[in-house]
């Protein structure tokens, strides 16, 4: 093959006005493939901190409604609940509302053991649940704004009104090989609590089971305790919960999958009908090659190979650029992602839909110049 | 470049009943009638008459790009109608040598490209591959325009390039169909002498389609079809 590369190459640029149209095209619907794609996973990276040993239980009618501090007793004594913690949103503003990151106002005492797929020290934790004002960031928060220990944190309240300093005591990490979400921050509830005049309340309540296969029978009976109440509770699994979170945009998945499938195949499908163009108006030319002793199959291969080649190109540069461009720009669509990272697997797929798209276009006009009789193509009957 | 090998009884090619009748639509057009031929090694063969005689489906055939309706065709001892598609393939690459009327080269490569083109087919080496290019393009004395792409020629050159193409890899039997048909007397008059040259310097079998008078002078027997029909016979020597 490596004797008929030059011929390949110069047929690709024969053209180089129409190759690079055709290229920019491809780079342009494989980049917009990979960005796509980097949504949905990102969509379920988001998903990976959940646990199947945790519910979440939150009030019934809606979220942004609290639930009583005193139902904490209440949860820990129902049968399969093994640990209890809560949270609060908090909501605060970091410089402007272009810095968005969540923050949460945790029990230091049961959070932390509750999330214990985070790594801190000993010291960290130790000062986080001592000091009231005591914040923990995830490394990536960390990371993007040089956070380090000792260092003020200052949030503008916006649900809890009024300026909020915090000090940096601990450095949430990820274990290695887990992608976890580590851009939060998590300041007390009890210091939360206090500044807002004691009123103890709380956002939602997650609870850690003691058999994972209980959680429907579980979270049946948290509800049902709470049932008639003032505030009457939603129990769900961690991971339901979050979807939940991501269902409240919409069927934002179906709607971003649906436009950019079809913005990929319209792309596709005029690189294809270019690619088709260019090998038809090849004809003779491949008349010629055959009629010099190149077989059908030598052609058909010299054609396809062309058209990979060039679907490939623009796949290789339109994946590239999208890996590079979220990894260079920390990229996390104004914090709503934890990470928005170009996985290795997306990049797999996207290589492969170039490699599909370069033999499906190309499969067309290999064909044809493969069945072409040269007599019909030469057009000679004397 | 050597001479061919002779085969059987000094044939290269031996066409015996062809008949071929093109179908366009449901309309029947008959090209050929019942045509025996036989042209012996080395000779140079050119092909007169009018246009629809028949004599570029005789090309055809011999090349191995078209099959007789019926009828049989043997080229350097090789049965056509035996062979398969990629078998013809084969069998032109090793045998035929094409010189066609438009030159028909590839715009996308040099002349040194488009003559090595048939060579890529084989199994010679880079090295072995330049050095067969160089030799067939010193024949038609374009070395030095060997790095020139074709819209950088003119026709008489773009027409020996196509010459060095057709005899790069020494083939059995050239084929050309009015090769001098695009080109001014000039660039004629050296295309055939040139092909002279190969007939006469390398013993080289041509068979040639020519509607010039001129041209069918240069070689050793004219034959003159009329509707599918051998009409007349004529050798250097009676002329």
């Amino acid at each position: 093959m490596e004797r008929f590369l030059p011929l390949i190459w110069r047929n690709a640029m024969r053209s180089k006005r129409r190759t690079v149209l055709t290229v920019s095209s491809i780079i342009v619907s494989l980049f917009l493939f990979a960005t796509i794609r980097t949504v949905l996973t990102s969509f379920d990276a988001s998903l990976e901190t959940a646990d199947a040993a945790r519910l979440v239980t939150r009030r019934s009618t809606s979220l942004t409604f609290p639930l009583p501090l005193s139902y904490r007793d209440r949860l820990a004594q129902i049968p399969g609940v093994e640990a209890v913690t809560w949270s609060s949103w908090f909501g605060g503003v970091y410089i402007d509302e272009r810095h968005f990151f969540m923050q949460l106002a945790v029990d230091p005492e049961t959070y932390i053991p509750m999330y214990s797929e985070y790594v801190l020290e000993p010291k960290e934790i130790e000062d986080f649940q001592r000091e009231r004002t005591a914040c923990i960031v995830g490394e990536k928060l960390a990371a993007k704004y040089g956070f380090g220990h000792g260092d003020r944190i200052t949030l503008q309240g916006t649900i809890y009104p009024g300026t909020w300093d915090f000090v940096v005591r601990g450095i949430a990490r990820a274990p290695e090989g887990r992608d976890l979400d580590t851009n939060f921050m998590l300041l007390s509830w009890d210091y939360l609590n206090e500044r807002i005049g004691n009123p103890g309340v709380v956002g939602i309540y997650t609870t850690k089971l003691s058999d994972p296969t209980r959680a429907g029978e579980v979270s049946r009976l948290i509800d049902a305790t709470f049932a008639n109440s003032a505030a009457e509770t939603k129990t769900e699994t961690e991971k339901a919960f979050q979807l939940g979170f991501i269902t409240m945009l919409g069927n934002i998945r179906t709607v971003i999958f649906a436009i950019g499938t079809a913005i990929v195949i319209a792309i596709f499908l005029v690189s294809m009908n270019t690619m088709m163009m260019a090998a038809r108006e090849r004809t003779k030319e491949m008349a010629i090659l055959k009629a010099i002793g190149f077989t059908d199959a030598a052609v058909l291969g010299l054609v396809l190979t062309e058209s990979i080649l060039i679907a490939i190109t623009g796949g290789i540069v339109g994946t590239a650029f999208a890996k590079a461009l979220f990894h260079f720009s920390d990229f996390t669509v104004g914090g709503f992602f934890p990470s928005f990272v170009v996985t290795w697997g997306t990049v797999a797929r996207a290589l492969g839909i170039a490699l599909a798209l370069g033999i499906i276009s190309g499969a067309i006009p290999a064909l044809n110049a493969s069945r072409l009789r040269v007599v019909d193509a030469m057009r000679h009957t004397g | 470049m050597s001479g061919s090998d002779p085969f059987l009884d000094g044939l290269i090619i031996r066409l015996r009943g062809v008949t071929k009748v093109y179908l366009r639509g449901d309309v029947e057009v008959p090209v050929l009638a019942a045509l025996d031929l036989d042209v012996p090694a080395g000779e140079f063969l050119a092909l007169m008459g009018p246009s629809g005689s028949g004599k570029s489906t005789i090309l055809n055939l011999v090349s191995g790009i078209d099959y007789p309706t019926t009828g049989g065709v043997w080229v350097a001892g090789i049965d056509l109608g035996e062979l398969s598609s990629s078998q013809l393939a084969t069998f032109r690459s090793r045998h035929i040598g094409f010189i066609f009327q438009s030159y028909n080269l590839i715009p996308v490569l040099t002349a040194f490209q488009n003559v090595e083109l048939p060579l890529l087919l084989t199994g010679l080496s880079r090295k072995e591959r330049r050095e067969h290019v160089l030799a067939a393009l010193e024949i038609v004395s374009l070395v030095d325009r060997m790095e020139h792409f074709p819209r950088q020629l003119s026709g008489g050159q773009e027409q020996r390039v196509a010459i060095a193409r057709a005899i790069v890899t020494d083939p059995t039997l050239l084929v050309a169909d009015e090769p001098t048909g695009d080109l001014d007397a000039t660039s004629a008059a050296d295309v055939l002498g040139l092909l002279q040259r190969l007939h006469a310097e390398f013993g080289k079998t041509i068979v040639m389609v020519t509607h010039d008078p001129h041209a069918a002078e240069r070689a050793d027997r004219v034959l003159h079809l009329e509707k599918g029909i051998l009409v007349e016979s004529q050798r250097r020597a009676d002329r």
